[in-house]
């Protein structure tokens, strides 16, 4: 959309950033509740007992890893070099699979194995409910990258005129992996660290 | 078409933005996967007590701010963007912060 | 153009629609002033049934131990009379003029998103149809508008009211968020040439303020709302204090959102004052720049004060006395907006119409309601005003007095732009003074009962307490202001069809809006404005140079076609929240219907390359 706008800048980008200033608002009441239900009620089980920090290692730099993927599909695309960018784009949409497996692929660890559920303590509705809501995120991020490299494909729809398009989704993904970057912190890390005194 | 202005006026900084080239994407993604790294390292270090906090946080907001400002591009694009999402984050910290106290968190 | 031949009696067309009528033309339409309309009825039509569930509280309340109403359905009423006026009332009489006025003021042809505007309204109306549909699918919410866990879990209640409560808010929540952001890039980038921030009407800035708090808040209450939803479905355990949940947990969620929600709430009015005043005064807005300030600080400051509604909770000395000096110091800028209004009046050529009735209304009411505010801000003395009509006075004052004087004032003001007609005057000045006569009789007395103790959500009381003499008052005095508003009707249905033609600037006004046809035409402007001033319109008049003559044909502007896409997401929203409250399956259907019609949407142009 080339329309003239006041600022010269895209409708649909400053959209985009004011939806994600919103989106911060929305992930920090879920960090919020999480933090103060923190050690609270039942205590197993607990992060210590459930977490593994070499797994989610892995899976954080995945995310890390597509954000890199993601963000030269974008110079390929302006560049107008569209075999790259859509090497890229598959790259990118297969690595946030990979987190979302990992992720799966935890939860049900957690779950079946540990005996951790939503309904067991505070530690799993709010885990759940942070983690759960992150992961559909992620979700509609890979869907929404799936269409973008779908349309690529497909209804030759994507060139470096229409990078707007994917300007936007990359920042909504790279939004999404930032939000990883605070969870792994705030939630794994500091959730399980042994040195704090007891 | 939608026209819906006739004339363009203030034509606010950035509209061709500085395309940062692809070598500084892929130092930028060395940086994240060495400051994980090192995140995950110090999380083993049990003697720095409560230090690990300050320590996280730098790391955190380190990798936070990489993202935003090459990735997201904040740091070449108009100020308006970065007005726009920093109003979110930091009212955002400042409610985060906020509720801990009230819930002891500072005692 | 793409027909699908259905095995029915009439084909349907399934394409695009072109230039639709009749209720088509409504369904699909994405033009911000049909919209508006769309809004201010659909939305009057609420305030309406909010105010029949008052009359009926007051009813209930008009004699000690009366049993007209039982306790059950008096709790489902004060919570439905509070939710409706709020979020069904209030807010969306604001977004009515949001969406009508905000373009015409800035210059545009439309806002940024004409499609996300529809599904805005059409979001509302199923929010708005779920809440209400509580009274007859088996009972409304009953805890209160602001639904304090644990009493909301299902361990206290049971049945699905509260999860009509819960659906229903968070279907609002997506509509007032989706009408915020195109609000705000709106205001941010459909300027036209000319109107920088500072040159902005006070309406559009106090719009442009209001969507930003609103955009920060409401993902706060949505957070509160899920986690709420997660524990009453699938027994989380956010609420649950069997588990070690902290109730406060809900009420710090809820006023971090709750009390921005008030300035969003006030914040429309004092916009709408601020053009109504300097109108009919014949003189600018009395330190343009210091209200805007003042605005900005009130939204900035709004954030630091939710646990004054928390006082009487054991927050401890340290927080109460945070919040109470806090809560003390955004008085301050709300009195800077007071003393500009007078002084905007104060040496002008006042006209006292209905707007200005309205306006001045406005201005008494919501300072006294901001006086009781003052009071309960003390921590220590709010312990004795805390769950007492003395807040409900408060609550009164600033919204009814405030907020709704202000809306009505706007009405009024802008009737004649949006119908092409003149209201009638006489009738207008009825409704005022018993709107006027009412309110003070109805929420004065109120200060008296809640200082000797009269609780709130009491559906009776002891015949001893002393509280029988007010309670008769303000009950007599609620059905004053029903006659009021059934005056306002009557107005409002007489002079739409009949009423003398208005003319296109009928107040010699100040802002664009009123440089353009009343109704103004689709495309709104011939030629976009070119803005060289304050009060752009005013100035050129006075220069002579505001009846310049047009050579663009209205042939030759495009805008963007209508659309079925908009409702149909709302439509998946709504079935999605229906199946949330009774059948996972239904909900996961809505969902699939909101995800296929937004892609559509999305792969939709905003016009077809054949169509004009």
């Amino acid at each position: 959309m080339s329309d003239e706008t006041t600022t010269g800048l895209n409708n649909r980008k400053i959209l985009m950033w004011v939806f994600l200033g919103s989106d911060c608002m929305f992930f920090a009441s879920l960090i919020g509740t999480y933090l103060i239900y923190k050690g609270m009620g039942l205590p197993h089980p607990g992060p210590s007992d459930v977490f593994d920090i070499p797994t989610t290692s892995v899976s954080t730099f995945v995310l890390l890893m597509s954000s890199m993927s993601m963000v030269f599909a974008y110079a390929y695309l302006v560049r107008s070099n569209i075999k790259a960018f859509r090497i890229w784009m598959i790259s990118t949409i297969i690595m946030g699979a990979t987190f979302l497996g990992f992720q799966i692929f935890e939860f049900s660890e957690f779950y079946f194995h540990d005996h951790l559920s939503p309904q067991t303590n505070l530690f799993g509705t709010t885990f759940y409910a942070l983690t759960g809501t992150h992961g559909i995120h992620v979700t509609i991020g890979v869907v929404w990258l799936g269409i973008i490299f779908y349309s690529s494909l497909f209804r030759n729809t994507v060139s470096a005129k229409t990078n707007l398009d994917l300007d936007l989704a990359a920042l909504y993904w790279h939004f999404v992996d930032i939000v990883w970057i605070v969870i792994f912190a705030v939630v794994y890390l500091f959730g399980t660290f042994k040195g704090f005194p007891s | 078409m939608v026209t819906n202005q006739k004339n363009k006026i203030n034509k606010s900084d950035i509209h061709e933005h500085n395309h940062p080239s692809v070598i500084t994407y892929f130092k930028v993604a060395i940086a994240l996967i060495s400051l994980t790294a090192l995140e995950v390292v110090v999380y083993y270090f049990d003697w720095l007590g409560y230090g690990i906090i300050p320590v996280m946080a730098v790391l955190s907001i380190g990798k936070f701010a990489i993202v935003v400002m090459y990735y997201m591009h904040l740091k070449f694009d108009s100020k308006l963007f970065t007005y726009l999402f920093m109003a979110g984050l930091i009212l955002a910290m400042v409610v985060i912060l906020w509720l801990m106290a009230l819930f002891g968190w500072f005692k | 153009m793409t027909t699908i031949p259905l095995k029915l009696p009439f084909k349907i067309d399934l394409s695009r629609p072109v230039n639709p009528t009749g209720i088509w033309d409504w369904i699909t339409t994405i033009d911000h002033k049909k919209i508006g309309v769309l809004y201010g009825v659909t939305a009057f039509l609420m305030f309406i049934t909010g105010g029949i569930e008052a009359l009926l509280i007051r009813t209930q309340l008009a004699g000690p131990e009366m049993k007209i109403i039982a306790p059950d359905v008096y709790n489902q009423l004060f919570t439905m009379h509070a939710t409706t006026m709020i979020f069904l009332g209030v807010m969306p009489l604001s977004a009515a003029f949001f969406n009508y006025i905000i373009p015409l003021q800035i210059g545009a042809r439309d806002v940024a998103f004409p499609r996300l505007n529809a599904f805005s309204y059409w979001t509302f109306l199923f929010g708005a149809l779920i809440m209400k549909s509580s009274w007859f699918l088996g009972g409304s919410p009953n805890a209160g508008w602001f639904g304090y866990a644990p009493i909301t879990t299902t361990t206290f209640n049971a049945g699905h009211g509260i999860d009509f409560w819960v659906v229903g808010l968070q279907v609002l929540g997506v509509a007032s968020l989706a009408a915020s952001f195109n609000f705000i890039v709106t205001i941010i980038n459909m300027r036209a040439p000319g109107m920088s921030f500072m040159r902005l009407p006070l309406f559009t800035w106090m719009t442009f303020i209001t969507a930003i708090l609103l955009v920060l808040a409401f993902p706060v209450i949505t957070v509160a709302l899920i986690e709420l939803m997660l524990d009453r479905t699938f027994d989380f355990n956010f609420f649950n204090t069997r588990a070690g949940a902290n109730p406060l947990l809900w009420q710090h969620l809820f006023w971090i959102f709750g009390h921005p929600e008030v300035y969003i709430l006030i914040l429309p009015a004092m916009g709408i004052v601020s053009e109504i005043l300097p109108t009919f005064s014949k003189k600018p807005i009395f330190g343009y720049a210091a209200m805007v300030l003042a605005a900005a600080f009130i939204a900035f400051m709004g954030w630091l004060v939710w646990s004054h509604h928390m006082f009487t909770t054991g927050l401890g000395p340290i927080a109460n006395s945070v919040f109470t000096i806090t809560t003390m110091l955004i008085a301050i800028p709300t009195g800077v907006k007071m003393f500009n209004w007078l002084g905007t009046m104060w040496g002008g050529n006042i006209e006292f119409n209905t707007p200005t009735l309205f306006s001045v209304g406005f201005l008494s009411m919501f300072l006294i309601g901001g006086i009781s505010g003052v009071m309960h801000s003390f921590s220590a003395s709010d312990y004795q005003q805390q769950d007492t009509y003395f807040i409900v006075a408060h609550i009164h004052y600033v919204l009814f007095g405030g907020a709704i004087f202000g809306i009505f004032a706007g009405i009024y003001y802008w009737f004649p732009k949006i119908t092409g007609r003149m209201y009638d005057e006489k009738m207008g000045k009825l409704n005022f003074w018993l709107m006027f006569i009412g309110q003070n009789l109805t929420f004065f007395p109120m200060h008296f009962i809640g200082m000797q103790g009269m609780p709130r959500r009491i559906f009776t009381y002891d015949a001893n307490m002393g509280w029988a003499f007010w309670n008769g008052v303000e009950t007599f005095s609620a059905y004053i202001i029903a006659f009021g508003v059934l005056f306002f009707i009557i107005n409002m249905l007489k002079s739409w069809g009949n009423g003398p033609k208005a003319g296109d600037d009928p107040w010699d006004a100040r802002t664009l809006e009123w440089s353009i046809s009343s109704p103004p035409p689709v495309y709104n402007f011939l030629d976009v404005p070119k803005v060289e001033a304050l009060d752009d319109f005013w100035v050129k008049k006075q220069k002579g140079l505001s009846k310049i003559k047009s050579k663009t044909k209205p042939k030759d502007i495009h805008l963007p076609q209508a659309s079925y896409w908009p409702m149909l997401a709302s439509l998946g929203l709504a079935i999605a929240g229906y199946g949330i409250i009774y059948n996972l399956v239904v909900c996961g259907l809505g969902i699939a219907m909101l995800l296929i019609t937004v892609c559509a949407w999305s792969f939709e142009p905003v016009n077809e390359p054949d169509a004009h």
